[in-house]
């Protein structure tokens, strides 16, 4: 049994075989096989190389065709490389003697004279590396071809362990068997951590290397509540995670009553609990969880899963099936919120030293005023289905949401002009997740209809503190004071001139704050989907003369962490039923 | 065994191909040493590599100009490395590459 200790950004737990990814994507499964299977574990590797041989003689033969001979020749070399006497009988060795299974030892094998081709001096023969990798590649396909193919096509129930999975791969992995996944890299604000939580799949990331311990099949428990991975966990282990994963089975299963009432509190006061999602579907978990509307629809997907920049078709479909599946409720569509790096693969990294402090999110878009239009005439046009409302993130100056606002109204007179329908009152609203905002929130309460407070940034902001940063992390709290004071302030701000504020970051999610944020005058919650039923039990739990004391208790602590335990201790005494 | 323990013929060639020995004429002789019978290395500095195999071939990145030892142990060790130094002496290996 070890245990590692990561970054956890999706709750849940996940206990199962695991399912090792490497760099490319490519998933080697087993390292070892049984000894009596050596026979047919070399069979199949002969039918590997009798297939990479057959793809490999197709390319070149069309290659030659189109190109000519001499572009012919590299492909003939390859099938060479691949039929090597040498290479072959280095492989079965390693099957026969090690017991490895043929990816692994094909894995082994290649990636060796990978290495020994990259050491020469001789810049054509370093390139040679290249044409090792993707023979590699073949066989490895071919090997793999009747289990599964990449970590988008899995047929067994597995946790994922990977050095590291973009937003798009996680996007597509299989919500039936993929259980959690870990990653040796990434931080809390990848997207990749947010898609995780939007699939509800328990995940940790930012765990430090630790690959080469574990091999595909063995036992791995995914605590994504701590942020802990329990590799190759003894009996007893897992039999407390069980108990603890039915424990909370029971929880939901008694919570889903609550499914079709409203939020409201003990005292008769109404709350708004909407949901967060990402991706179209998830409005199914948010009506089952009876949102009364979608608080925040990032768009992020629509830029990562695309290999261009989404046309205005492809962003009006997806808002209109989630306004349409709506049926008439709120859903508030937020633009582009990605750095510049993320946008695309080929967009020359410009050379930032602090990413989340450079051009990303609205001063991205500011910048690619294109792009930008596209996506608000899409939004605009699907005000007409439902009840759209539009969202702003990371606004840090009045002088930024002028721009952003003299834009969207030149969009509605180019949509006007060619007598296109969309709600010329669309509400309009900003994040207010940057100090800067929080802090001059009153004026810009002037020049918007409501405002949506981004915990997760406004957290990272105020406290300087880098989540991804392991060193750092812990400083990472919704519970330091000068982030409540921050909040609370913004919420007064909002409350005073009757202007509707929400929470749409982590912090609107956990129990833990529900009550505290009912006591800031907080009415407005917008949830992952999956803690919608939780919110609203507690929020029907509690009165809101219990929450005012306990926001005014808390305002005279000075400690993140004796904060924490107050509230807690809190509801624990108003809804013992949700705290372990 | 014995037999081919007994005969060993070294040879010591330069690489002529102005790219080196690098896949193509790599290609060509591992193709030509696999017709013998004989065990076939090539031996640069230090390294010995297995003369048949064309991957062990192109890790030498032997480039042009480099010194090389062909080595050939067996019975028809005397004929291997009479043709197989003609094809590291040789500047093209398009001159080579005359396939049946």
């Amino acid at each position: 049994m070890q245990t590692l200790q990561g970054i956890a950004v999706s709750p849940g737990v996940a206990i199962g075989e695991a399912l090792v990814v490497d760099n490319e994507g490519f998933r080697i499964p087993q390292r070892f096989v049984a000894r009596d299977a050596v026979q047919s574990e070399i069979r199949r590797l002969t039918e590997a190389i009798a297939g990479a041989d057959k793809e490999i003689a197709a390319n070149r033969d069309t290659v030659n065709k189109q190109l000519g001979k001499h572009y012919g020749a590299i492909f003939g070399a390859h099938l060479k490389m691949l039929h090597d006497a040498r290479l072959r009988r280095e492989i079965e060795g390693m099957i026969r003697q090690k017991h490895y299974s043929p990816e692994y030892a094909v894995s082994r094998t290649m990636r060796r004279y990978a290495k020994v081709f990259q050491s020469l001096d001789n810049a054509f023969m370093k390139e040679r590396s290249q044409d090792i990798f993707d023979i590699e590649k073949r066989l490895l396909k071919h090997l793999l071809r009747d289990r599964r193919e990449g970590v988008g096509q899995l047929t067994s129930p597995v946790v994922l362990l990977a050095h590291n999975l973009t937003p798009s791969e996680t996007a597509n992995l299989n919500r039936r068997y993929a259980l959690g996944f870990v990653t040796e890299a990434g931080g809390p604000g990848s997207h990749t951590a947010i898609v995780a939580e939007a699939m509800r799949l328990p995940a940790v990331v930012a765990t430090g290397p630790f690959l080469t311990d574990v091999s595909g099949g063995d036992l791995v428990i995914i605590d994504g509540n701590l942020g802990r991975v329990i590799l190759q966990p003894d009996e007893e282990t897992v039999a407390k995670y069980r108990y603890e994963a039915e424990e909370h089975r029971g929880v939901e299963a008694r919570l889903k009553s609550l499914a079709n009432k409203p939020a409201v509190t003990s005292d008769g006061v109404r709350v708004q609990l909407c949901g967060n999602i990402e991706f179209p579907y998830e409005v199914e978990q948010c009506q089952a969880g009876g949102a009364d509307g979608i608080g925040l629809y990032r768009t992020e997907f629509l830029y990562l899963n695309a290999k261009k920049e989404p046309t205005e078709a492809t962003h009006y479909a997806a808002y209109k099936k989630v306004v349409l599946a709506m049926e008439g409720k709120p859903v508030c569509i937020r633009t582009l919120d990605l750095g510049a790096d993320k946008l695309s693969d080929d967009a020359p990294a410009s050379d930032e030293k602090n990413p989340v402090l450079g051009l990303r999110s609205i001063r991205l878009t500011l910048r690619n005023v294109p792009l930008f239009r596209t996506q608000l005439r899409a939004i605009l046009r699907a005000s007409d289905l439902g009840k759209v409302q539009i969202l702003f993130p990371l606004i840090t100056t009045l002088r930024e949401l002028r721009q952003v606002k003299m834009l969207l109204s030149d969009v509605m007179e180019d949509l006007e002009e060619s007598n296109i329908k969309f709600d010329r009152k669309i509400k309009i609203g900003i994040m207010a997740e940057v100090p800067a905002t929080a802090l001059m929130l009153e004026r810009f309460l002037d020049e918007v209809d409501f405002v949506s407070i981004g915990t997760n940034d406004l957290i990272q902001y105020t406290l300087a503190v880098d989540r991804s940063n392991k060193d750092v992390a812990p400083m990472y709290t919704a519970s330091e004071p000068a982030v409540l004071r921050l909040i609370r302030s913004s919420i007064q701000a909002s409350d005073k001139v009757s202007k509707p504020v929400n929470i749409c970051g982590q912090m609107s999610g956990n129990i833990l704050y529900t009550m505290l944020l009912l006591g800031f005058g907080l009415r407005h919650f917008s949830v992952p989907p999956a803690s919608l039923l939780e919110i609203k039990k507690v929020i029907s739990s509690v009165h809101i003369k219990q929450c005012q004391r306990i926001a005014r208790r808390v305002m005279t602590m000075e400690h993140a962490q004796d904060i924490r335990n107050y509230l807690k201790e809190e509801l624990r005494k108003q809804v013992p039923e949700l705290v372990p | 065994m014995a037999a081919s323990e007994s005969t060993k013929v070294t040879r010591s060639v330069e690489v002529k191909n102005p790219q080196g020995l690098h896949l193509r004429p790599g290609e060509v002789f591992s193709r030509k040493a696999n017709e013998f019978e004989s065990n076939i290395e090539i031996i640069s500095g230090e390294r010995r590599v297995d003369g048949k195999s064309l991957l062990d071939i192109a890790t030498l990145g032997a480039s042009q100009g480099t010194q090389l030892e062909i080595e050939a142990r067996g019975p028809d060790a005397e004929l291997a490395v009479e043709e197989l130094a003609k094809i590291l002496e040789t500047k093209s290996v398009d001159e080579l590459t005359r396939e049946p």
